[in-house]
């Protein structure tokens, strides 16, 4: 494998690892939001 | 260039990564700039701390501190390379971290580190509490400012007071059930930061020429071993009748008091053997068998700790035996 693919293969594994950082970040802040309102707040009027 | 002075080693300005090409580093070498092993133990440590606090915590928000706190963790283990990596690349033991090998350059290791930092203290005093996010933060400022940028090149004393960085964590995890800080909490701290200058002190007696290579002061360095050996041996003096309290005043119990007191009495075995044997490989064998034991007593501690308040304790099976 030549520098320059390896090079890009290690940014496109960053990059992953980045999304995954994100999305679980999004997820963590949606569950204790719900652990800090309680289960009450899906308790809503339509 | 690098020097040595009476007011301490000043930073190598000039070092630079070898052959270092920004965006380079792997996934792998971002985790091995957050010192995974020093992190395992913060969080261990900070386990126990929340565990042995009276008020439960709820489970998610649990594992949402201890996760910040492995990060706040992982920062300074970052900043620390970030600024040490001049050093780092001249000791054996250190020479293949991710800046020294030219997988991460200086600023990454600074911009990854801060990021870490500033997210995983943000995210700790939102969620859980304004007292942990506190301090987390003053953790990670303490370990960056106070030990790795002042103390460290200046003084023997580095890990005596550095030392203070590596004893917060239980406070946090205690501070994050709890929303405070108490004396319970502080004999916690106190346990770790009476543990380190033995503990370090002996790894310092067989690698000192590590360490007087690139400068740092370390005691055996500037005292020599003979002093050293006997400062193990005052600071084991001292660390072992603090190990024991919190089985009396808490969070400890029956269990934690006899534990404590037959691992200390195996402590102060081991110290006494480092001041009396101090010649030749028998002397290095002393120093590194009380190196290997320091981690072991300090695990048993906090996992006997674990084991009372968080296993027996909730089935009832322990009770307060000073109530």
């Amino acid at each position: 494998m030549s520098g320059n693919e390896d090079f890009e293969k290690r940014r496109r594994r960053r990059s992953i690892a980045i999304a995954l950082a994100l999305g679980g970040l999004a997820i963590l802040f949606f569950v204790v939001t719900i652990v800090r309102l309680g289960g009450q707040v899906l308790n809503r009027p339509l | 260039m690098t020097s040595v002075s009476d007011a301490g080693l000043t930073l190598d300005e000039g070092f630079k990564s070898p052959s270092a090409v920004a965006g380079g580093g792997s996934v792998g070498d971002y985790v091995a700039l957050m010192k995974p092993r020093v992190m395992s133990l913060v969080v261990f440590t900070a386990l126990v701390g929340m565990v042995a606090a009276p008020q439960p915590i709820h489970p998610v928000l649990g594992i949402v501190a201890l996760i910040c706190i492995a990060v706040g963790a992982g920062a300074s283990g970052a900043l620390n390379m970030w600024y040490d990596a001049d050093i780092d690349a001249r000791m054996q033991r250190t020479a293949a971290r991710p800046i020294p090998r030219g997988r991460i350059t200086r600023e990454e290791a600074f911009g990854f580190g801060m990021v870490l930092a500033v997210g995983s203290v943000a995210t700790l005093g939102l969620t859980v509490g304004i007292v942990a996010g506190a301090l987390l933060a003053l953790t990670i400022a303490f370990y960056i400012l106070v030990y790795t940028m002042w103390l460290k090149r200046r003084t023997p004393q580095n890990i005596v007071i550095g030392g203070a960085a590596g004893a917060f964590p239980p406070m946090i995890g205690w501070a994050a059930a709890t929303g405070g800080v108490s004396l319970e909490s502080v004999l916690l701290f106190l346990v770790i930061f009476m543990w380190t200058p033995p503990h370090f002190w002996a790894l310092a007696l067989y690698r000192a020429r590590d360490y007087e290579r690139v400068g740092v002061p370390m005691l055996p360095v500037v005292a020599g071993p003979d002093e050293t050996r006997r400062q193990i041996l005052l600071y084991s003096l001292a660390l072992v009748p603090v190990a024991i309290v919190p089985g009396i005043v808490g969070p400890g119990g029956l269990r934690y008091l006899a534990v404590s007191t037959a691992l200390g009495a195996w402590f102060l075995v081991l110290a006494l053997r480092v001041y009396r044997v101090r010649e030749g490989r028998a002397g290095d064998q002393a120093a590194k068998r009380l190196f290997g034991y320091s981690i072991l007593y300090l695990f048993m501690l906090f996992l006997t700790l674990l084991v009372e308040r968080g296993v027996l304790a909730p089935l009832g099976v322990v009770r307060d035996w000073w109530l």
